[in-house]
């Protein structure tokens, strides 16, 4: 297989102003040629050392993809993809020959620049405090910050390819129990070129003394990343996860395809809050990433307890349902979410809560935001087994609409097996006046002040979810995206 | 201290005042009355500056540290920031924000853009607190959401409740007395009363001549198709109460 070099061109410079993460960082990096085939499959096994077991679950999927059809139910419109014009592997070169990125001294300074330049530091001087942080560049993690501190109490955070070397059991035990190869499409797709991602593992009763991160980035272009995440949070165990995503503003449209999947064991929290800002594409609807992605959690033990909240203020498109299986007695499914559209933007989010054990709960509160033409769906799945006895579930789902030419739509599915189950749905669609805006001016906040209160407002209860740092970014990201929508 | 000249405006397209003009001290009271359609709530929006009211002609001047400022170049917020409130005839919601977290921060922008520092959260709930009690405000009213589920009386009082809190120089207040029970009327009108001062100009629109028993105008100004027809002393409240509008049109020919 020919390998290819190519230093990455840095150009739109000029376009920074509204996108402020939209630039490309000139990174010499290693990149297969485009196309999708059984060749590309092995190759990627085989530059990640990986074993058997896992070049083999890579070609069934792969076996199973070439059977699935590309799913056109979503509420979102964009020209067929072509699989075969995505180059499937990229990575940052390293500096010695057959590592890895990984030692913090062997990165790559321009790496660690670029990271830097986004908010993230990642030497040891420099690293954020309170957060461990996994980087992933393209295909590949860069570094993960805090591994000593994590290892003296036994927490494994780790990049996916590391954990596969490290703890090959652990991996095998749980991938793809959550999320299978077969799944869907996307799902099938990323089982079969999946790059890198992040590996986590929380030790019985063990509370994670830091907050768990990845901060993905895309750099290359023709290029899509398909990272994985595998988050087990074992027996009494806690763990917050955080999770952000930027990429350059690039004409064309690249495709992420990520799967995440969480298992939290008998009496396990795992709280996973994103922050998602992928370059959206411009004001016409050109470039910008289409993210087709799959997260599910499974509340596989009793009184365990999965929390998704994601902030989705970025891509072109938006494909992502955040779920939840409720499988052990007792245990609590949430999710919160905030999906912002703006100028061409499509966004098709929501959640599926499954209620299997008995007594499960579920919670579901989404606030959808439309804003210039942008069209902005919320999709639920509430499903509660005949087995299910108590489950409860509430959902709320409010739209606001920002100007005349947005649209927002609702799709709920309720399917209740179950007599001795209560399920209760509120939504409201509403709009920011001009009435509001001048009312809060009135008083002396200026226009950037007005929009923030009234978007606290309509947020709140999925803000008040986020951790204290994401909140203020989330705020401050969704301001900038709304500036020049209303009034 | 404000100063109206020939001011045309219109919404819509639809002309709303026409030449008018008013001429406002600090430390004075005045009553703007007028029938229905007049423009009475057109001057305290435009006053404030509601981008859905086009000037078309004239200047609004305010003095600002001893300085004619012509408040048509200032944003709304800027003008607030000034010192120019109105206090609201349908005072807007805002859901999810509570009346603190709202007055807080629109009492710090205003602290901010006057060069003074900004209180904490502490300091301003217990100057929230002092402010209620005086306008008769419970307690509870302090972390709901602006005006969500207010009642109309409480709305009013909720508006006189930031003119407190805000401390305007200049204060536009429409038809705060509409929709107002005998007992409220006397109590907010007691209210605005209390926060009067030498260094502030009030601004009353209303229709009727009851709440100018509590809050005492030195002028009345009798508003009619856009334009300021007759101004005169608090009799002339009376005598509208007492013979309507007809006269007071026929003699200004409209």
């Amino acid at each position: 297989m020919e390998i290819t070099s190519a230093p990455r061109p840095a150009h739109q410079d000029f376009l920074e102003k509204e996108y402020q993460y939209g630039f490309t960082s000139d990174i010499e990096s290693e990149t297969v040629p485009k196309g999708l085939n059984e060749e590309i499959v092995r190759f990627i096994s085989k530059k990640k050392n990986e074993p058997d077991w896992l070049l083999e679950f890579r070609l069934k999927a792969l076996a199973r993809f070439s059977t699935l059809a590309e799913p056109r139910w979503a509420a979102v419109s964009y020209p067929r993809i072509d699989f075969q014009d995505i180059r499937y592997w990229s990575s940052p070169k390293a500096k010695k020959k057959e590592d890895a990125p990984g030692k913090i001294d062997e990165v790559d300074p321009d790496l660690l620049a670029t990271f830097e330049k986004l908010g993230i530091p990642l030497s040891e001087q420099k690293r954020l405090t309170g957060v461990a942080v996994d980087a992933v560049f393209d295909s590949v993690s860069v570094h993960t910050t805090h591994q000593k501190e994590l290892e003296a109490v036994g927490v494994i955070f780790c990049s996916f390819s590391e954990a596969v070397e490290k703890h090959p059991d652990l991996v095998r035990k749980y991938l793809a129990t959550v999320v299978p190869a077969g799944d869907n499409f996307y799902a099938a797709l990323n089982s079969a070129v999946f790059s890198d991602g992040s590996f986590c593992y929380i030790p019985k009763g063990v509370r994670c003394p830091l907050d768990l991160s990845t901060y993905f980035r895309i750099n290359a272009s023709e290029t899509g990343q398909f990272e994985r995440t595998l988050l087990i949070a074992d027996e009494g165990s806690f763990v917050n996860y955080l999770e952000g995503c930027t990429a350059p503003m690039r004409d064309e449209n690249q495709l992420h395809a990520a799967v995440v999947e969480l298992v939290a064991l008998k009496g396990a929290t795992i709280n996973y809050s994103t922050v998602q800002n992928w370059y959206a594409g411009d004001k016409a609807g050109k470039g910008g990433i289409y993210n087709f992605v799959t997260k599910r959690g499974k509340c596989a033990g009793e009184r365990s307890k999965i929390s998704w909240t994601q902030v989705e203020a970025g891509s072109s498109i938006t494909w992502k349902y955040p779920s939840v299986i409720l499988q052990g007695d007792h245990s609590v499914g949430e999710f919160y979410s905030v999906a912002l559209t703006n100028n061409r933007m499509q966004a098709d989010t929501g959640t599926k809560m499954i209620h299997v054990g008995k007594h499960t709960t579920s919670t579901i509160v989404s606030k959808g935001i439309s804003a210039g033409d942008s069209s902005n769906a919320y999709r639920g799945l509430v499903r509660i087994l005949p087995g299910a006895a108590g489950a409860r579930n509430y959902t709320q789902c409010d739209s606001l609409l920002v100007g005349d030419r947005c649209s927002a739509h609702t799709f709920p599915t309720v399917e209740v097996q179950n007599p001795s189950s209560v399920v209760e749905h509120e939504a409201s669609t509403s709009k920011i006046s001009a009435g509001q805006v001048f009312y809060l001016q009135s008083r002396g906040l200026d226009l950037e002040g007005a929009l923030s209160l009234l978007l606290h407002g309509f947020c709140k209860e999925v803000f008040k979810k986020l951790p204290l740092e994401f909140s203020v970014e989330a705020v401050k990201l969704l301001e900038m995206k709304l500036e020049g929508s209303v009034g | 201290m404000l100063e109206i000249k020939d001011l045309h405006v219109e919404t819509g397209g639809v002309p709303i005042l026409k030449g008018l003009d008013l001429t406002v001290k600090a430390g004075t009271v005045h009553a703007v009355m007028g029938p229905n359609g007049s423009g009475k709530s057109t001057l305290s929006k435009v006053v404030a500056g509601d981008p859905e009211y086009a000037v078309t002609q004239g200047t609004v001047t305010l003095e600002i540290n001893g300085r004619p400022k012509n408040l048509l170049d200032m944003s709304p917020d800027e003008r607030a920031r000034a010192g120019v409130f109105l206090g609201f005839q349908y005072p807007v919601e805002i859901p999810g924000i509570s009346n603190t977290v709202f007055l807080r921060t629109a009492f710090n922008a205003i602290c901010k853009a006057q060069g003074i520092p900004e209180m904490d959260e502490a300091k301003f709930d217990a100057l929230l607190a002092e402010k209620m009690a005086r306008i008769g405000m419970k307690s509870d009213f302090a972390g709901r959401a602006v005006n969500v589920d207010f009642s109309g009386g409480e709305k009013k009082r909720n508006e006189i409740l930031q003119m407190a809190v805000l401390g305007p120089r200049l204060a536009f207040l429409d038809e705060t007395d509409s929709g107002l029970d005998v007992d409220s009327l006397r109590s907010i009108g007691d209210s605005i009363t209390r926060l009067k001062h030498p260094g502030m100009a009030l601004v009353l629109i209303t229709h009727y001549q009851r709440l100018l028993d509590y809050v005492k105008p030195d002028v009345i100004h009798v508003l009619v198709q856009g334009r300021i027809v007759k101004s005169g002393g608090p009799e002339l409240a009376l005598e509208i109460e007492k013979n309507g509008y007809d006269r007071i049109l026929q003699a200004a020919g409209v």
